[in-house]
């Protein structure tokens, strides 16, 4: 019953997309990760290496008009949104050219331009504004498509459970993206959920849902078709599960005690990128010379976005208390 | 006699009526706005503020809630994101707890974080105070709390007149608003002007001028307030009785002018005495007054106890008229 408009298009230049895309993610955070460690970058870093074609696979499935909202986890949502990569490590510099002007740094990248909503740091506190976006939405009659992101470590939080009700209950044009990495920092899904099927949760609520393989980035945008399709459609939730594996640390701060090695070797064959760039690669559909322009294409965009971090300027102190309140127009 | 033409038509309200006249002057006005809360619809409101809107206004505009403070305050968030302009109704501020992740970590954050790309103009409106015997649960006055959050504002409309126009001013606000409404000022009446429209929500009013002391009050307690003050006035202490309106941003201005006119003052608070809003205010007192003060600030707050359910231990744990005479005749030294 698929649409024809929610097929991939499976031409060489979708996929090369894709997996620019996916590569653009890995490389930049590679190097947020090295900004790290030389201390330009502080804070909590949550990066999403493995993770990619979620947001890789969903996000251009949305036209311009629809909403975002996203996690502490969310790089690759912005990036992949179109908020600026310039712009996006000028607010890990905390300089005042980043896209929140320096006050949200990594896990609240902000951008009104792509209807990107934040950059939530409390686990499952973006859930409820999604639904009231999606509220307005609806009470106006607009055709646009609300998507939340969140990680299965929400699952547990109440607000998931309120506003899945809600969103079932006023039928809400929300899109819920669970990003199911098997793991809340350390602590492995079958610790903290009873029901370890999250896409049968939905089900209790009367949302229709999907579960994906989240390592997939072909699989991942086929499902986000089919739910974007059904959301913009019945003005009804959908609920995509995709399942994945983070294969860096929860944080720089992580020990990764609670999990082995071999586990995370295991997935690394799993992973998005390598998997999907194998894959074209047996099929011709990618050529070294490709790959070359590809990794050379996002080495520029990379160095260039820490051209601007590096020239970004510190918002002067006297401007502290700014953008607590709204200002008067001058 | 003054001639007839001179006085103002007014008419006798209730404070509950004033709240629903504002609500419903406002879903008038502006289609964006709607109210959403735990039995705002059928029921007709807790407090019965919302009786009769949803006749008038449907469902969809007066949008009965499930039990998840947390959700629908926060799709209020979301919609106010929007372009809509909701008014939230919670129950009470305890309940307010349960969404106090929503008001304090995205409402008053919002703005900030996202460098001012996103505002909140959102309402969100609740019962507040004790005095009905409902016990710890029901009976807490935390609007202090809330007064302490950077990037809301917190009302407590003291009168008919602010019950009726401090929801469009706070409504044309483009960042959250919270407005605190005595559970014990709902029966009680007043006049209005029958034109009586917005009211300013910035500044503080002199509810009653005097020369000797000034008391600040707000909310359920300005009437116990110009109470003792009228008890003073008996013992030819003649007290200003100032109402605070705007608990946050606090309206120093008026204040610190009375407090430098009469040298003394006591500060009577419905929250606990600890940590509240009356420390911060007499601390403000001292900051910037402290050499044309001729006595000690006094307190009278809540007692340090959940709120009983027993009248007479209901009665003793929050301000009363005889504990603000005698803070103020100790101000004046006339114990
Ligand atoms: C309400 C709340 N509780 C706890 C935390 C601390 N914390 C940060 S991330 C995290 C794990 C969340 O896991 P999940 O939702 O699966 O997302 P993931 O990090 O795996 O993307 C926790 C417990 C928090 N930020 N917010």
């Amino acid at each position: 019953m698929t649409a024809p408009t929610d097929k991939p298009h499976l031409s060489r230049e979708h996929m090369l997309g894709l997996l620019k895309e996916m590569i653009r993610i890995r490389r930049f955070e590679d190097k947020c990760a090295e900004l790290y460690t030389r201390e330009k970058i502080r804070g909590f870093l949550h990066l999403y290496d493995g993770e990619e074609a979620v947001a890789v696979g969903a996000i251009p499935v949305l036209e311009k008009r629809d909403r975002i909202v996203a996690t502490y986890r969310e790089h690759g949502h912005a990036l992949v949104r179109g908020v600026p990569m310039t712009t996006v490590l000028a607010e890990m510099y905390g300089k005042q050219e980043g896209c929140s002007r320096g006050r949200g740094g990594s896990m609240h990248l902000f951008d009104r331009a792509t209807n990107f909503y934040g950059g939530n740091a409390i686990v499952g506190g973006g859930l409820p504004m999604s639904i009231g976006l999606a509220l307005a939405d609806r009470m106006r009659g607009d055709d646009t498509v609300t998507a939340c992101f969140f990680g299965e470590g929400a699952v547990a939080e109440g607000e998931f459970h309120e506003s899945l009700n809600l969103a079932a209950l006023w039928e809400l044009p929300v899109l819920f993206v669970c990003e199911n990495n098997l793991y809340a920092m350390g602590t492995a899904l079958a610790l903290s959920e009873s029901e370890t099927e999250i896409q049968r949760k939905a089900g209790c609520y009367r949302i229709a849902s999907e579960a994906v393989d989240g390592m997939d980035v072909i699989a991942v945008e086929a499902a986000a078709r089919r739910a974007v399709h059904a959301v913009r459609e019945s003005r009804k939730p959908y609920f995509l599960e995709c399942r994945t594996y983070r294969l860096r640390a929860h944080s720089m701060f992580d020990a990764q005690l609670y999990r082995d090695k071999a586990e995370v070797e295991a997935w690394r064959h799993k992973e998005p990128i390598v998997r999907f760039q194998g894959w074209l690669e047996a099929n011709h559909m990618v050529h070294p010379e490709d790959l070359a322009r590809i990794e050379a294409e996002v080495a520029a965009e990379i160095a260039e976005a820490v051209a601007f971090g590096e020239a970004g300027t510190w918002e002067p102190v006297e401007q502290l208390t700014r953008f607590t309140f709204a200002e008067a127009e001058g | 006699m003054p001639p007839q033409m001179t006085q103002p038509a007014t008419t006798e309200i209730t404070y509950r009526d004033a709240m629903r006249e504002a609500i419903r002057d406002a879903l008038r006005r502006d289609d964006r706005v709607f109210l959403m809360g735990e039995d705002v619809g059928r029921y007709g409101g807790c407090y019965g503020v919302s009786k009769g809107l949803l006749a008038e206004f449907g469902a969809e505009r007066i949008r009965d809630t499930p039990l998840s403070e947390s959700g629908f305050t926060g799709a209020g968030i979301g919609a106010a994101m929007a372009g809509m302009r909701p008014i939230v109704e919670l129950m009470t501020v305890n309940f307010s707890l349960l969404a106090l992740d929503q008001i304090l970590n995205t409402a008053a954050t919002v703005r900030h974080m996202s460098g001012n790309q996103f505002g909140v103009p959102l309402v969100i409106r609740m019962a507040t105070g004790a005095g009905r015997q409902l016990a710890a649960q029901h009976s807490h006055s935390l609007e202090g709390w809330y007064a302490h959050i950077p990037g809301i504002k917190v009302l407590a409309p003291a009168t008919v007149e602010d019950a009726r126009g401090m929801l469009w001013t706070a409504l044309q606000d483009p960042d959250p608003v919270l407005i605190f409404e005595n559970v014990m000022l709902y029966g009680m009446t007043g006049r209005l002007a029958a034109d009586a429209g917005p009211v300013d929500i910035a500044s503080a009013a002199v509810r009653r001028p005097g020369r000797d002391i000034s008391l600040i009050t707000y909310g359920g307690s300005l009437w116990k307030t110009l109470e003792a003050a009228a008890v003073l006035a008996g013992e030819n202490i003649d007290a200003e009785v100032i109402d605070l309106r705007s608990l946050r941003p606090l309206d120093d201005a008026t204040i610190m002018a009375s407090v430098a006119r009469t040298r003394r003052a006591v500060i009577i608070d419905e929250g606990w005495r600890s940590g509240s809003l009356s420390a911060e205010i007499g601390m403000r007192i001292v900051e910037q007054v402290f050499w044309e003060l001729d006595a000690p600030i006094g307190r009278v707050c809540s007692a340090e106890v959940p709120i009983p359910y027993a009248r007479h231990l209901e009665n003793a744990a929050i301000p009363q008229v005889p504990g603000i005479v005698a803070a103020a005749k100790a101000a004046l030294g006339r114990v």
